[in-house]
């Protein structure tokens, strides 16, 4: 259970918000010409990282807008909450 | 099996205070090499070293565990054991897994406490019905023993629920599987390290894994906190901390590790004889030898590896236990804990071999693998052994994320996700 603070309402209880997993998996541009391989990374595989992880949010039960974070999964602590489109910051 | 169990060392013990029994497994430092290496002390990995040792011969091998035996996982469920899943493919695996379970205390000569008290799972709204029914069948074609409910026969096989169709979520019917019950989950891994122990099997606590050791397309060791072990074959079983080891080697898994809540109440005398189980709520609840209600939540739906989870998942899921059972109204809740479960995109396990030779991975059980611990062990021992799967495990290859002959259970089998 922790606070997170969205970039457009403010701090608010994680209970709000829904976790949208890993972030920064680009979507491939030409889906055609994806082996299985590829497909299979794109959708499936997962870094499930212990430690400092860059996830998507969604702010469900708010402004229902999506955002990033860097967060802890060890220790649930956030390190930076970031705005869709915006570069990551380096932790 | 030498310091066998039975009433007659149990008098001959009286007789000495219970101040002489032997300790059930030893405390070995690693050696150098091992045949096959099991990282990961519960359940899961203490069965696979089993048998490894009984089925294989597989002598020389070692389970290493970060903490002590059975801390994890093993120790965090609620103990629930059944096998009524929809596909043809987890029929047959978790079935596999009951059938052992029956037997399974003789076999180690230690009391694992398995109770056939029957698993019911509710319906509470029309489309729970159609699926739930649509599983009964699915079940019956397998040889999977279950039942259909109607309100009035889940009033009779468990009375204290309650029945109203005037609550939010009322109840509609539900599946009964007799053959399914409980177990003593600590009992579990213990039965299988001193089972495992008398064969031989280095089982090394206190040793975590810190890196695996790859001469490109195969495994020559470990890195650990006991230094380094050369070993051909890994077999992983490290439930929530799979990718963790997996990254060691440079593999990816498709797995996400959530925390999943439970709770046990004060201890009462005995008022539910039986598992009941609620999909739709969120909510399952039996009641333990010491008494008390062990009551399983759903889990946080982010990624996180704290044991702990969020407080408005325990509300949601007590507020679904109070509705459906009035009388637990005033009871008070005694510990609430997490445990780290592995979940695969299909809500299926993954028992396989990987694309690095000796290297094999038995994860993704997600918030349902106690209750296939005995069955998981024995095909993961096959696979490592054979550097095969057993026709029980095909399915639940690793390669089914790039094929797409997925095993999807989400929802269908009455899996509480």
């Amino acid at each position: 259970m922790f606070v997170i603070n969205c970039p457009y309402c403010g701090e608010r209880d994680q209970s709000e918000f829904s976790c949208g997993g890993e972030a920064h998996i680009v979507r491939p541009k030409q889906p055609t010409e994806l082996s299985d391989d590829e497909w299979a990374e794109y959708l499936f595989m997962r870094k499930n990282i212990k430690g400092v992880q860059f996830e998507r949010w969604n702010h469900t039960h708010g402004c229902r807008k999506w955002f990033n974070m860097v967060r802890d999964t060890s220790n649930d602590k956030i390190h930076a909450v970031y705005k869709m489109g915006e570069k990551p910051p380096v932790i | 099996m030498k310091n066998k169990y039975s009433i007659f060392s149990l008098i001959k013990n009286a007789f000495s205070q219970h101040e002489n029994w032997k300790q059930a497994w030893g405390n070995p430092e690693p050696k150098k090499e091992y045949e096959a290496v099991i990282v990961g002390g519960g359940g899961h990995g203490l069965a696979t070293a089993y048998y490894l040792a009984k089925k294989h011969n597989m002598k020389n091998i070692a389970v290493l565990e970060k903490g002590w035996i059975g801390g994890g996982n093993t120790g965090r469920n609620t103990t629930i054991i059944r096998s009524n899943y929809l596909w043809d493919a987890s029929a047959g695996l978790y079935d596999h897994a009951l059938k052992i379970w029956e037997n399974l205390s003789q076999e180690l000569n230690y009391n694992i406490m398995f109770s056939q008290r029957g698993v019911m799972n509710l319906a509470h709204n029309l489309q729970d019905v159609r699926d739930l029914k649509r599983r009964t069948h699915a079940n019956r074609l397998n040889g999977i023993d279950a039942v259909w409910l109607d309100t009035k026969q889940v009033k009779e096989f468990c009375p204290i629920i309650n029945i109203s169709q005037d609550i939010r979520y009322p109840v509609l019917g539900g599946t009964l599987q007799r053959r399914a019950g409980t177990a003593r989950h600590d009992a579990v891994a213990w039965g299988y390290a001193r089972g495992a122990d008398a064969m031989g099997v280095d089982i090394i606590q206190n040793c975590e894994v810190k890196g695996i050791k790859r001469n490109g397309d195969h495994v020559e060791g470990l890195d650990t906190t006991k230094g380094f072990i050369k070993t051909k074959k890994i077999g992983v079983v490290a439930a929530g901390h799979s990718s963790v080891i997996a990254n060691m080697a440079g593999l990816k898994l498709p797995l996400e590790s959530k925390p999943l809540q439970a709770l046990v109440s004060e201890p009462v005398k005995p008022i539910i004889d039986t598992v009941v189980m609620s999909n739709a709520v969120h909510a399952y609840v039996s009641q333990s030898d010491k008494g008390e209600l062990v009551i399983g939540a759903g889990t946080d739906a982010y990624i996180s590896y704290t044991q702990r989870g969020s407080h408005d998942v325990v509300e949601g899921t007590l507020k679904a236990i109070l509705e459906l059972y009035p009388i637990f109204s005033r009871m008070k809740m005694l510990r609430q804990w997490g445990g780290i479960v592995d979940i695969c995109p299909d809500a299926s396990p993954i028992i396989s071999k990987t694309n690095i030779k000796g290297l094999y991975f038995n994860c993704g059980w997600g918030t349902g693998g106690f209750k296939a611990t005995p069955g998981s062990g024995d095909l993961f021992a096959h696979t490592i052994a054979n550097d095969e799967p057993h026709k029980l495990n095909a399915a639940f290859n690793l390669n089914r994320f790039v094929s797409g002959d997925l095993v999807d259970e989400h929802g269908a089998a009455a899996v509480a996700h």
